[in-house]
C-alpha cells in the first residue's frame, strides 16, 4: 500500500512517516524472526507469556539507562559517562545499605545525589565550558571509573532482602522492574510530549541557535537533560545492585552500558543530531535488542559469532532509515 | 588556508601578535621538563628513546585518527582493528619466521578492507560514523575472539616483532635507534605530507568545515571521507604490528586505544567533528599523553589515579580551546 502511496504523495511527506514507523517496522521483523526461528527449531515453548517477561527483564538496566539516553541526544548531546556512573551508584548504594534494611533509603537518596551532581557536571562542562559532549562526559567517565577502583575492586557491601523487590518482586504476576520500566518510559514520553521543557528539548536539538532567539534557556534545557540522563543511569545502577545482590566496579563497563544505549536509542529512530525520535522508538530499541540475543539463544549461535552478528545488526538497523536520508553525517 | 584568515581576523582582536604557536608543544616541553627532573636518566638516549619507542603507536594511531576526526567523523573501530591484526598475525604466521612479510601483506589488506567498509557505510548508508565504528569495533573484536578460538595460543616470530620491539645499536650520536621510531618517523612524515602538503588535505579540511558547501564547491566529499577512514585502519594495522612487537599476543593489546587516539588527536588542538587540525600537534598529543603516563608511573601513582588525571587533561584540554577560540574571536 505504502508502494502505491509513495508514487503520488510529495516523497517529503512519504519520508516523514517512513521515519516515524522504522522502529515499530523493525520490532515487527525481530519478533517475527524469533517466532519463526522458535517454531522452525521445535521450541514452541519460548513463545509462552513467561518467557517473554524473560526476554524483557534481561534488559531492564539497558532499558532505563536508554530512556535517560534518549534526553540528552535529543538535544544533540551523548552521555558516556553513564556506565561508570552505573558502577559507582550500584557500590555505593551496596556498600551504604550493607544488608541492614533501614539503610534503604539514605544508599537511594545518596545515590540519587551523586548521579544529580555527575550530571549538572556534565552539564555545565558542556555548556559553560564549551566542551564537546563526547569529550566531557568521556572524561567524566575515566574520572568516576578511576575513583571508584582507588577504593574498590570487587563486589562491596550487601544488598538486604528487602531492596531485592526492585529486581525480582512480582506485582500481579509481572515482575516489578518491568512494570517499573514501562511506568518511566510513560512518565518519560509524557514529560517530553505535554511540558513546555519537552517541547524545549526538542526545538533546542532541532536547531540550538533558533531556539536561543526564540527565547528559550538552551544552556539550562541542555544541564536538566542531562541531569535526567543521569538520574536514570542511577535508577539502572540501583536496579543492578538489586539483581546482583551487591555492587561491583565492573558491571558499567562490562555491560557496556554507554555504547550500548546509545545504539539503542539510535535503533529507535531518534537521531544523533538531535530534535528527532521519542521514547518510545528507544522502547522498541531495547524490546529488538534483547529479541536479538534471545533469537541467537533460540538458534544455538556461537558466542563469538554472536558478538561479530551483533555489530552487523546494529549497524544495519540504523542503515534500515538512515540510508533514505539526503543530509550529510558526521 | 583557513588558518591564514583566522589569524589576520584574530590580529585585530590580539594587542600582541605573537605567532600562534599550538600550546600542546608548550604542554609537552614542560612535562618533558618534569621528567627530567625527576629522573635525570631520562636525558640519555636509552631514557628519551624508551619513551619514544613506547610512544610510537599511539603517535601513529593518533595521526591516522586526526584523518577521520578533521574530515567530520570518529572512528572507533581503531582499538578492535589493532587486536584483530595482533590475534590474526599470530594465528596466520604459525610460529614460522619467512612468512612475516605475507603476513603484513594480509593486515594492510584487511585494514584496507575494515577502512572502505567503514567509509561505504557512512557514506551511503548514511549511518553515523560512531554507530558505523562501534558496530565495526564490536564485529572486529568479535572476529578476534573467532579467529583464535577465545585464547590466542602461539607468539610471533621474531622477524615480525622487528618492528616494534628491536633497537638498532651502535648509532652514532644517539647510541641507538629503536625500529618503531624509524617507523614512527616514516609515517608521521608521510601523513603530514598528505594532511598539510596535498589537495587531500585542503579537501579533507573543506570536507569536515562544511560537507554542505564542500560538496556545492565540487569536492568528491564521499570519496575524501572513505580515503580518511582508510588512511585511519591502515595507521591502525601498522600500530597494531608495533604493538604486537612489544607487547606480545592477548585479545585485549587494543582495547581502550581508540579513545586514547582520540584524546591525542584533541590535545592537539584537533576539532571534533570537523575542519581544523594538524598531524604534528596530534603526534605531539601522543607524546604528551603517554609523557603524563610515564610522569604518573615515576611519582608512583596508581592506576586509578591515570584514569582520573587523564580523564581531568582531556576535559581540561578541550575547555582551553575552547576558551582560546571564543577569546581570539572565530
Amino acid at each position: 500500500m505504502s508502494e502505491a502511496t509513495a508514487g503520488q504523495a510529495p516523497a517529503a511527506r512519504v519520508r516523514f512517516r517512513f521515519d516515524r514507523w522504522a522502529p515499530a517496522l523493525l520490532l515487527l521483523a525481530a519478533v517475527s524472526i524469533y517466532v519463526g526461528a522458535c517454531v522452525a527449531t521445535g521450541q514452541t515453548q519460548y513463545l509462552s507469556w513467561n518467557n517473554l517477561l524473560a526476554v524483557l527483564g534481561r534488559s531492564i538496566a539497558l532499558g532505563i539507562t536508554a530512556i535517560g539516553q534518549t534526553f540528552v541526544i535529543l538535544v544533540a548531546s551523548i552521555d558516556l559517562s553513564v556506565a561508570s556512573l552505573i558502577s559507582a551508584v550500584a557500590v555505593l548504594a551496596s556498600v551504604i545499605m550493607n544488608g541492614s534494611p533501614a539503610m534503604i533509603v539514605p544508599a537511594i537518596a545518596a545515590s540519587l545525589v551523586l548521579g544529580a551532581t555527575v550530571g549538572l557536571i556534565n552539564g555545565l562542562v558542556i555548556t559553560r565550558l564549551d566542551v564537546n559532549p563526547l569529550i566531557a562526559t568521556l572524561g567524566m567517565s575515566l574520572v568516576i571509573q578511576g575513583c571508584l577502583s582507588a577504593f574498590v575492586s570487587n563486589f562491596a557491601g550487601a544488598v538486604p532482602s528487602e531492596f531485592q523487590f526492585f529486581a525480582y518482586g512480582n506485582v500481579a504476576g509481572v515482575p516489578f522492574a518491568i512494570l517499573f520500566f514501562f511506568a518511566l518510559a510513560l512518565v518519560a514520553f509524557l514529560v517530553l510530549r505535554f511540558t513546555r521543557f519537552g517541547s524545549n528539548v526538542y526545538a533546542v536539538g532541532g536547531n540550538q541557535d533558533a531556539a536561543r532567539f526564540a527565547g528559550i534557556a538552551t544552556r539550562r534545557v541542555i544541564v536538566i537533560a542531562h541531569v535526567i540522563c543521569s538520574l536514570c543511569a542511577t535508577v539502572a545502577g540501583l536496579y543492578l545492585a538489586s539483581r546482583l545482590r551487591s555492587g561491583a566496579p565492573w558491571i558499567g563497563a562490562n555491560g557496556v552500558y554507554d555504547l550500548e544505549s546509545i545504539a539503542v536509542v539510535v535503533i529507535g529512530g531518534t537521531i544523533l543530531a538531535g530534535g528527532r525520535g521519542g521514547i518510545w522508538g528507544t522502547v522498541a530499541g531495547v524490546m529488538i535488542f534483547s529479541l536479538i540475543d534471545s533469537i541467537f539463544n533460540v538458534l544455538g549461535v556461537d558466542a563469538f559469532v554472536k558478538q561479530v552478528l551483533r555489530g552487523v545488526i546494529i549497524v544495519a538497523a540504523v542503515a534500515f532509515y538512515a540510508a533514505r536520508s539526503k543530509r550529510i553525517v558526521a | 588556508m583557513s588558518e591564514q584568515v583566522l589569524s589576520s581576523q584574530s590580529k585585530k582582536a590580539r594587542p600582541r601578535g605573537l605567532p600562534q604557536i599550538n600550546p600542546v608543544y608548550f604542554i609537552l616541553a614542560a612535562l618533558i621538563v618534569a621528567i627530567i627532573l625527576n629522573n635525570p636518566a631520562f636525558v640519555e638516549p636509552t631514557g628519551y628513546m624508551n619513551f619514544l619507542k613506547r610512544a610510537a603507536p599511539l603517535a601513529i594511531l593518533a595521526a591516522g585518527q586526526l584523518y577521520v576526526i578533521v574530515s567530520g567523523g570518529f572512528d572507533l573501530s581503531v582499538g578492535s582493528l589493532i587486536t584483530l591484526v595482533v590475534v590474526g598475525s599470530s594465528m596466520l604466521s604459525n610460529n614460522d619466521p619467512s612468512s612475516t612479510w605475507w603476513v603484513i601483506s594480509v593486515m594492510l589488506g584487511i585494514g584496507l578492507a575494515v577502512g572502505l567498509i567503514n567509509g561505504l557505510v557512512v557514506c551511503y548508508l548514511k549511518v553515523p560514523s560512531l554507530i558505523a565504528t562501534l558496530g565495526m569495533m564490536i564485529t572486529l573484536n568479535g572476529f578476534a575472539f573467532m579467529w583464535s578460538g577465545g585464547a590466542p595460543r602461539g607468539y610471533l616470530p621474531d622477524t615480525f616483532r622487528f618492528f616494534g620491539r628491536v633497537n638498532i645499536m651502535d648509532v652514532p650520536v644517539i647510541r641507538m635507534l629503536p625500529v618503531a621510531v624509524i617507523v614512527l618517523i616514516v609515517v608521521g612524515f608521510l601523513l603530514y605530507w598528505l594532511m598539510h602538503r596535498t589537495n587531500l588535505g585542503r579537501l579533507l579540511h573543506a570536507v569536515g568545515d562544511n560537507p554542505r558547501a564542500a560538496l556545492l564547491a565540487g569536492v568528491p566529499v564521499n570519496r575524501v571521507r572513505i580515503t580518511a577512514f582508510v588512511v585511519s585502519s591502515l595507521s591502525a594495522v601498522i600500530t597494531g604490528i608495533l604493538l604486537g612487537g612489544f607487547a606480545g599476543v592477548s585479545t585485549d593489546v587494543g582495547t581502550g586505544y581508540e579513545l586514547q587516539a582520540i584524546t591525542a588527536a584533541v590535545l592537539g588542538g584537533a576539532q571534533l567533528l570537523g575542519g581544523r587540525g594538524s598531524v604534528p600537534a596530534a603526534i605531539a598529543g601522543a607524546l604528551t599523553l603517554t609523557a603524563i603516563f610515564t610522569l604518573l608511573n615515576f611519582l608512583g601513582l596508581p592506576q586509578p589515579v591515570r584514569q582520573v588525571v587523564q580523564g581531568l587533561i582531556l576535559i581540561a584540554a578541550v575547555a582551553l580551546a575552547m576558551y582560546r577560540r571564543k577569546r581570539t574571536g572565530q
